[in-house]
């Protein structure tokens, strides 16, 4: 049986609704914090749950926290992530969509324990009508006490705001993200000094990603002792996963940290297996930004250990066979689909993306762009391909933000993985135009169904 | 364009939910709002108007209003479909969808229809992989595109347009 801790209670009509989200237990944890709790011990339940930040670096939240400066009559600020534009990722969305009460919540919660009086959730563009059921969210949690002046009488106050975005997967970034809150373009800050020291406003400030916030909910409602039990090792609790591409269930799921890759991607509870039943190709499992990882290393690692749901087995390997766990968008392709075609796609989507601050980025995400369009169309050349993981290697680790290795690592790993398909490409101009490459040669294993 | 006394309001309540003066963290929020009331996309005249609400300098809304994809610098249609291309949506039917709207609108990328009713423009991941392809319109998402669907979008829209 699967344990969530976030959606449980999300299929329950009129769940959006404060009084359903109420009779359901809702709100508990924000009663307990405020009135049983010191900010202090909240954090302390937050570290020892070892739960990891759920936007993508996964970044200890507790420890994020313990980090806040606090000098003395500077107000600070909680800001909510949820721009939620990295492509394969839709969670955020499904939670606020579905149980809009559970971030009014954790944002509680989350505000009292770093002292902040005010909280904006910075929400991306395209999700205006999201931004109504927030807010009546907020309207009703103050109408009942658990927002604005001295709730529930403990002297504590805090306002809510929905700031809306306007298309830019770069805001996304911590400090992209705040300069856009302040009303200014999403260019990325030079860290540091990092936001927990000077972030909005000039003030120590903390961004987490919605399902992180979310998570101090059933954090604090059953204490961190007991959510670090749910999980495998590190990889502590529950985590969201959007599924798409190629499957027959394409959709958000709640998993628990350390549920094997097969069992995710093959079984009816989850994605439901391939689509048409093709043969799978590949996978890119943690947003556009990780690593693609081909069939044969998507179930097992090099080692021949079996793939799990997890920080760490997702990633084992490093880049060289593994990949990353990131925002949990999960992007399944089968047999029918094109690695050089993708890999385009996705460079296209980031040299749009870049704010154009750092040349390594601006230039380079374009010249990548340049290259492998030619590739795909059949006008590529060999030395194309060497040169596509130069540009790559010299954009990495040499911009201001991570958008820059973010859009080196899926060339990279396309390269790595499937050197023969770019090379087909250049050999067979004519038919790369007209048909997929199919899947890589002689190296295909068949997907078994998940274990019994 | 001058927004209506109702829009002022709205102007006022975003501006008071920042510390005082920083009143310029309205501006997007702002600027959303300016493009509905001019007609779907932001023109000079516009962008300096919100700047005198806002207390900023003109440049300051220029700079902003042309780095965000959801702000249209040119005249779009009455109804923008802004269709994803990105590579979920790409592996599920994308550039068929894409290459259907252009067919049944009669326009190119970026052109607007004679009647002033449609346009269509392509644009990176929505948050809605899942349930490829989509596209988006106004404040809402159309998912699970098919060519059947675009024809009932497109015939919904004309009637609600009275034509
Ligand atoms: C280019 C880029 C885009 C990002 N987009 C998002 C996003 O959409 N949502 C998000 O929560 N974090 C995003 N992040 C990560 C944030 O910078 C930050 O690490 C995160 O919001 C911290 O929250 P967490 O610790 O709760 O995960 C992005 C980072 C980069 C470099
Ligand atoms: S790496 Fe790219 S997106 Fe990040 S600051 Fe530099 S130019 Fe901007
Ligand atoms: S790729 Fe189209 S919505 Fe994400």
């Amino acid at each position: 049986m699967s344990t969530k801790l976030l959606l449980d209670k999300a299929h329950i009509a009129g769940i959006e609704t404060f009084e359903i989200y109420r009779k359901e237990g809702g709100y508990r944890a924000a009663e307990k914090a405020l009135k049983s709790m010191t900010p202090d011990e909240i954090t302390e339940e937050v570290k020892k749950s070892g739960l990891r930040g759920r936007g993508g670096a996964g970044f200890p939240t507790g420890m994020k926290w313990s980090f806040l400066a606090k000098p003395e009559g500077v107000p600070r600020y909680l800001v909510c992530n949820a721009d939620e534009s990295e492509p394969g990722t839709f969670k955020d969305r499904f939670l606020m969509e579905k149980i809009p009460h559970l971030l009014v919540e954790g944002l509680i919660v989350s505000s009292f324990a770093l002292g902040a009086n005010t909280a904006y959730i910075y929400i991306r563009g395209e999700y205006a009508w999201i931004v109504h059921i927030l807010e009546k969210a907020i309207a009703e949690a103050k109408n009942n006490g658990f927002l604005g002046k001295n709730i529930l009488g403990t002297g504590f106050d805090l306002e809510i705001h929905v700031q809306r975005g306007a298309g830019a997967y770069i805001c996304g970034e911590e400090t992209a993200l705040l300069e856009s809150l302040e009303g200014k373009r999403g260019n990325p800050r030079i860290k540091p000094p990092f936001p927990a020291v000077k972030g909005l406003y000039g003030c120590p400030t903390v961004v987490n990603n919605v399902e992180s916030i979310a998570a101090a909910v059933p954090i604090v409602n059953m204490t961190g002792d007991e959510y670090a039990k749910i999980g495998l090792g590190r990889s502590t609790g529950t985590k969201l996963i959007s599924a798409s591409g190629n499957i027959n269930k394409p959709g958000v799921y709640e998993i628990v940290l350390g549920l094997s890759v097969e069992e995710f991607l093959m079984s009816d509870e989850y994605c439901g297996g391939m689509k048409n039943g093709k043969k799978l190709k590949a996978c890119v499992p943690g947003g556009s930004s990780v690593p693609i990882l081909p069939h044969d290393l998507l179930f097992k690692t090099a080692n021949g250990e079996t793939r799990l749901m997890t920080y760490e087995s997702l990633s084992d390997g490093g880049f060289a066979t593994g990949s990353m766990l990131g925002s949990g968008g999960f992007i399944v392709y089968d047999e029918d689909q094109c690695i050089v075609e993708n890999t385009y796609n996705f460079t296209r989507f980031y040299r749009h993306e870049s704010c154009g601050q750092c040349s390594p980025c601006r230039e380079g995400t374009g010249w990548m762009e340049k290259l492998l369009w030619r590739l795909d169309n059949g006008q590529g050349k060999m030395e194309d391909i060497d040169l596509l993981w130069d540009i790559q290697r010299k954009i990495e680790g040499n911009t201001i933000c991570p958008l820059g290795d973010a859009a080196s690592w899926p060339v990279a790993a396309a390269i790595r993985h499937f050197r023969e398909e770019f090379e087909w490409h250049v050999t067979h101009p004519k038919e790369a135009m007209e048909r997929n490459y199919g899947l890589r040669k002689n190296i295909y294993v068949a997907p078994t169904t998940a274990g019994a | 364009m001058k927004f209506n006394e109702t829009e002022l309001k709205e102007v006022e309540r975003l501006a008071r939910r920042y510390p005082a003066g920083r009143q310029k963290s309205a501006l997007l929020p702002v600027l959303h709002l300016a493009q509905v009331a001019n007609g779907n996309w932001l023109d000079t005249d516009t962008m300096d108007y919100v700047a005198s609400l806002l207390s900023i300098t003109n440049i300051e809304v220029y700079e902003v209003a042309s780095f965000y994809s959801m702000f249209n610098l040119k005249p779009v249609g009455k109804y923008l479909f802004e269709v994803c291309q990105t590579g979920p949506c790409n592996i599920q039917g994308a550039k068929d969808i894409i290459a259907y709207i252009e067919k049944k609108l009669g326009v190119k990328e970026g052109e607007v229809t004679a009647d002033g009713l449609f346009s269509f423009k392509r644009v990176e991941c929505l948050g809605a992989c899942g349930y490829a392809p989509m596209l988006q319109l106004g404040e809402h998402f159309k998912e699970h595109l098919t060519p059947e669907k675009i024809d009932a979008i497109v015939d919904e829209h004309r009637k609600k347009a009275g034509l």
